[in-house]
């Protein structure tokens, strides 16, 4: 079954309890190191075809996270995984083996690609391999689809001992006041979400599908379980959720339902059949993930009709 | 708090000055309190917007519009018949055991002041536009005076604080208003206005500094205590240097 997330940095679970147990999985706004007020305002503005965000990874700190806030998450019985931030390896470190020691936390998501802060110093594949020395648990590394050649990067990760992929973060924006021309953001420049970030996304997912054998959690701009389809046609294993999060609360469980809609539309036993379709095999995908998946996954293509996802 | 947006038909839309009144049909939404807010997102929009309810009559939720942007404009256009996503109500309202309220209003601002005005029993209302073309909107707050710039609210309000300073200001506009108002009281209660994506928490877009720190306006407020958004509130002026100091409040 996919799952479905919510994107980092979408959601506090503390908030809006029963939008986080719509989820599969609920993932926390980045942690780092040391607490972060976040960017001065104005931090949002509408774009064309999507959002700018620049909230600037505002968080209480790992000590803060694990002492007040984590208590209060494992109490709504969501399975959850911790985004962590840092701005150098030993950084990153320091959160994965302060979190190692909690059993509520399911997985550690890599933030390596946040465009909204000074890029940290070091490179996604030295962050990952001082995570994995720091954690046995499952690391999933967050890439930026601005990077020159994601997939290098995703098969760094990999050898780095990364455990999956979320593909992809936001990409840089600007957008300027209409009236004035000045950037309606205080930092000027943002992540841009939403729609815009349809495509790029799915061409992330697509080319680091075909170079690594992790899974992929992936995501941008998904709105539909149409959207979600072609995600997983090109190569995710799970589906998050963004900024259609802040339209529409109830997202999650309209896009799960849309999702196994469109893939029995086209006559799929599982989404496994997208992947297989959107890459053209015929034997099931090197990187689906263990678990019941895989009996579907063996299961004949039943579409007889062409599709474009 | 509310998660699940609900659709809802337009009922009307009405020029009301230059602002537009959108009337929706209430449906099974709750109008909550005075000053609590709701998000209205309308078709071809990717994010809602976030509105104080303004009217509520029975069975309807009005919502004053400025349309001056993309969202706004596709909202004030809408059409009898028109589906709106309505998710609500959200925030903190007004209280409503302040002692003697007197309504404090600037441009746009004054949108959340004709529920007020009907929840406390009319109390007095003072009113600040830009314009005469913007002052129309006076007639949807009972006993509103109306000052146009460039004089500004927080005069006619600087007199009424002398004349009773247990008065409580409820005050709703442009942030150089709400911070004369909040010099002349401390005790004020201002709603607070801030980009926001979601209105429930989720995107960290719409902080504001509250109590020394950036917290979430759409969590803590919109409606904040004066004392909590400005550090020199209540202290500054006097009554008769609020009538002269020339960054005291704006008629917006």
């Amino acid at each position: 079954m996919t799952r479905i997330l919510n994107a980092s940095g979408c959601l506090d679970a503390l908030a809006v309890p029963e939008v986080a147990r719509s989820l599969d999985v609920f993932v926390t706004k980045t942690v780092t190191p040391l607490p972060r007020a976040g960017n001065d305002p104005v931090r949002i503005a509408e774009a064309d075809v999507g959002m700018l965000n620049s909230i600037g990874l505002a968080n209480p700190g790992i000590d803060a996270f694990v002492r007040d806030h984590l208590p209060r998450i494992e109490a709504l019985g969501v399975v959850l995984w911790v985004s962590v931030g840092g701005f150098s390896a030993e950084g990153f470190a320091h959160c994965c083996a302060i979190l190692d020691a909690h059993a509520s936390i399911e997985a550690i998501e890599l933030n390596v690609s946040c465009p909204n802060v000074t890029a940290p110093a070091d490179e996604a594949s030295s962050i990952v391999a001082a995570a994995r020395a720091a954690t046995s648990k499952p690391l999933y590394a967050k890439l930026s689809p601005a990077l020159p050649d994601i997939t290098a990067v995703a098969r760094a990760a990999e050898h780095a001992g990364a455990d999956g992929l979320s593909l992809t973060n936001t990409l840089r924006g600007l957008v300027l006041d209409r009236g004035t021309l000045e950037p309606i953001l205080a930092t000027a420049t943002g992540g841009l979400s939403g729609p815009a970030l349809r495509p790029v996304a799915l061409a992330a997912v697509y080319a680091c599908a075909q170079a690594s054998d992790l899974p992929i959690v992936g995501m941008g701009g998904v709105e539909t379980g149409e959207h979600a389809l072609a995600l997983v046609a090109a190569g995710a294993s799970d589906v998050a959720l963004g900024t259609v999060l802040f339209a529409d609360p109830a997202a999650a469980e309209r896009v799960r339902v849309e999702l196994d809609a469109s893939a029995r539309r086209r006559g799929f036993a599982s989404t496994d059949d997208a992947f297989r379709r959107a890459h053209g095999l015929a034997s099931p995908r090197p990187n689906a993930p263990v678990g019941p998946q895989e009996e579907h996954g063996l299961l004949p293509i039943m579409a007889t009709e062409p599709v474009s996802l | 708090m509310s998660t699940r947006s609900v659709a809802l038909r337009v009922r009307a839309t009405e020029c009301v000055g230059m602002y537009t009144l959108l009337r929706v049909q209430r449906g099974p939404i709750d109008p909550g309190l005075p000053g609590q807010f709701f998000m209205l997102r309308a078709e071809g929009l990717l994010l809602p917007r976030p509105m104080s309810l303004c009217t509520a009559a029975a069975g309807e939720l009005g919502f004053l519009i400025d349309p001056i942007g993309t969202g706004t404009e596709t909202l004030a256009r809408l059409r009898r018949g028109d589906e709106v996503a309505v998710l609500g109500p959200l925030g903190h309202g007004f209280p409503l055991d302040a002692t003697r309220p007197v309504l404090v209003g600037g441009g746009i601002g004054i949108a959340p002041l004709p529920y007020l005005s009907e929840t406390l029993g009319r109390p007095p209302a003072l009113l600040g536009f830009r314009s005469d073309a913007h002052a129309v909107a006076a007639e949807l707050v009972p006993q509103a005076d109306v000052v146009i710039d460039p004089v500004r609210v927080t005069e006619p309000l600087a007199d009424l604080l002398v004349a009773s300073p247990e008065a409580t200001p409820l005050a709703c506009g442009p942030e150089p208003m709400l911070e004369a108002v909040a010099r002349l009281a401390s005790h004020a209660w201002l709603a607070h206005e801030a980009p926001m994506a979601c209105g429930y928490g989720a995107c960290y877009g719409c902080v504001v500094p509250i109590d020394g720190e950036l917290k979430r306006l759409c969590l803590e407020g919109p409606t904040v205590r004066a004392s909590r958004l400005y550090e020199h509130c209540g202290d500054a002026l006097s009554p008769a240097q609020a009538r002269t100091a020339p960054e005291a409040g704006v008629a917006a």
